[in-house]
């Protein structure tokens, strides 16, 4: 048997493909972009070696600090606002006595539906002449508040963030859902036994038992608000006037729009570096919770 | 009958929750089906007077969505395929197979969850570039099979890690050698895991924009999520024609979806947590 398990050949066969393509797709790209980083470089010939100028350019740049405080405003809305949410309708799907299964599935919908599908559709609802959302608000007797959404600095912002709020929720809530139902019973039959009503087993048992999900979901939601492009990218592409920019938009236009090979390369490591930074800054913060 | 009123509430506010998530996809059917006079001329939200189902054909024929929608076919078939075979094999040999360094490749592997596909964008393109395969097949391909190999193989390396070793002690009793041992016993029992990443692999690669646009702006190359983004381009204010467009490139994610929606719920809720 272990002779058969440590067959040399097989091992290159199996293993080589993977190991080659991920090391030379995923990871040697990070370090070629760290290099491109320091370059001053427009796509044509060799670029000149600049160091870490474009760094320094960048924390001075009002349109890139501007993309990442609206990069931050979305993870803020993502974890206070779409995360408890997601939570109470886990927490009340897996106790509902009917329609369990056609809630899941139904919630679910979205989160498999492509971007692209979402953004365009989502544009035709936010239309200022036509759309869905200004035909209710009509209905409703409320003319005088509907306007272009995303056409103007003030709205377009939060119109952006909430398609992707409303496509998560129900991810979020399937994660959370699943972590409820895999918990022991036991406990919470022993809780409503001394009497303990459904609101307070929720907030003494089931939720402090979720904390591993917890974490996986902020995490996510988190990861996700920072690195943010398809939506964006489809609903408003930054504008109008960069107001609905955020870094990885910012960076698609240097690059790809200007030109600004170097420049875009350091926004990029930017990105990876501030997933990085609040990847461990989360570990920290939840291991500190579980020992009190 | 206290009781009996407070789960009617929660009743109704459930079901109020599910329509305004599916609503919008409704709306989508709808409008997709109308001409741009009835649009425009008032019914926003109603069902269409006059069912214009020309509007698929234009999309259909004018637009080419179909030939996207081959080419995404395509594109993500090949990919599952090959992140299939990549990802069983190499979890086989990381988690079965005696060999030094086996933690240490994991842990590159594991690396490549971490890596935001930005990241990779610019070195890429120049590489493609170079290699004279920007717009192609593979300059979608081998980037789908990179960035989804790290988490296939994790979840096959962690299913793999719960069978029990005796069927494959019997097969080589029975004097199978590796590779047999591999096609003959592994592979039928990870097939639960490799339904997961197929789904998994099926989601992420059919609705991919940023690898998509970048490295693809050749008609005949295009994938639905880019050829869409061009079609909405040259159609601006042809509401219907796009609206079909959308429909048909949804289609098949909602079919899959009705017929496993188990199965995929289980795929992303493991993905998740298992990442």
């Amino acid at each position: 048997m272990n002779k058969i398990l440590s067959n040399k050949k097989v091992l290159c066969l199996f293993l080589l493909p993977t190991l080659l393509i991920t090391t030379l797709i995923v990871v040697i790209p990070i370090f070629i972009s760290f290099y491109y980083s320091m370059l001053d470089w427009d796509g044509i010939g060799k670029g000149s070696f600049i160091g870490l100028h474009n760094y320094i350019e960048l924390v001075q740049d009002t349109r890139f600090l501007n993309s990442v405080k609206n990069s931050l405003l979305f993870a803020a809305l993502s974890i206070f606002i779409q995360l408890p949410f997601s939570l109470l309708l886990a927490i009340v799907v897996a106790n509902v006595s009917r329609g369990e299964k056609f809630y899941r599935t139904a919630y679910f919908i979205p989160v498999i539906i492509s971007t692209v599908v979402i953004g365009q559709l989502w544009q035709k609802i936010y239309n200022g002449d036509y759309g869905l959302l200004n035909a209710l608000l009509d209905n409703l007797g409320l003319t005088n508040l509907s306007q272009d959404w995303l056409g103007q600095e003030k709205t377009a912002l939060l119109c952006s963030f909430i398609p992707i709020l409303w496509q998560y929720v129900g991810y979020h809530m399937l994660i959370m859902y699943a972590g409820v139902k895999s918990q022991p019973p036991e406990y919470l039959e022993a809780a409503l036994m001394d009497g303990a009503s459904k609101v307070q087993v929720a907030f003494r048992i089931t939720i402090p038992l979720l904390k591993p999900i917890l974490k996986v979901c902020v995490t996510f939601s988190l990861i996700g608000a920072l690195k943010v492009f398809d939506l964006i990218y489809v609903l408003t592409n930054g504008g109008p006037f960069f107001s609905t920019e955020v870094p990885s938009i910012y960076m698609y236009t240097t690059i790809f729009d200007s030109y600004h090979y170097g420049y875009g390369s350091a926004i990029s490591i930017f990105i990876i570096l501030e997933c990085l930074l609040f990847t461990v800054f989360l570990g920290f913060l939840f291991k500190e919770k579980e020992v009190l | 009958m206290k009781r009996n009123w407070k789960k009617w509430c929660i009743q109704i506010a459930l079901i109020l929750f599910a329509i305004i998530q599916i609503y919008p996809l409704y709306w989508l059917l709808t409008f997709s089906l109308k001409s741009n006079t009835e649009i425009f001329g008032g019914n926003v939200a109603g069902l269409p007077h006059k069912w214009k189902f020309e509007n698929y054909l234009s999309a259909i024929g004018e637009a080419k969505v179909l030939n996207y929608f081959f080419n995404s076919v395509f594109v993500t078939s090949i990919t599952i395929l090959i992140v299939i075979i990549l990802a069983s094999t190499s979890a086989y040999a990381i988690e079965r197979m005696i060999w030094r360094g086996r933690q240490t490749v994991m842990k590159i592997i594991l690396l490549g969850l971490m890596v935001p596909i930005h990241a990779a964008l610019l070195p890429l393109f120049m590489v493609l570039k170079q290699l004279h395969i920007l717009n192609t097949y593979f300059a979608l391909i081998i980037p789908y099979v990179a960035f989804g190999l790290p988490m296939a193989v994790y979840i096959v390396a962690s299913f793999l890690s719960s069978i029990p070793r005796e069927m494959e002690e019997a097969a080589a009793i029975d004097g199978c050698g590796t590779i047999r041992i591999f096609g003959n016993v592994i592979f039928p029992l990870v097939k639960p895991a490799l339904a997961t990443v197929a789904i998994f692999t099926y989601i992420s690669s059919w609705n991919e924009l940023m690898f998509a646009v970048t490295f693809v702006s050749k008609k005949e190359y295009k994938t639905l999520t880019v050829g869409i983004m061009s079609m909405v381009g040259a159609y601006t204010t042809k509401w219907g024609e796009i609206g079909a467009g959308l429909v048909i490139a949804t289609i098949p994610t909602i079919l899959i979806y009705l017929l496993l929606s188990d199965q995929v719920q289980k795929s992303i809720v493991e993905g998740a947590v298992k990442g």
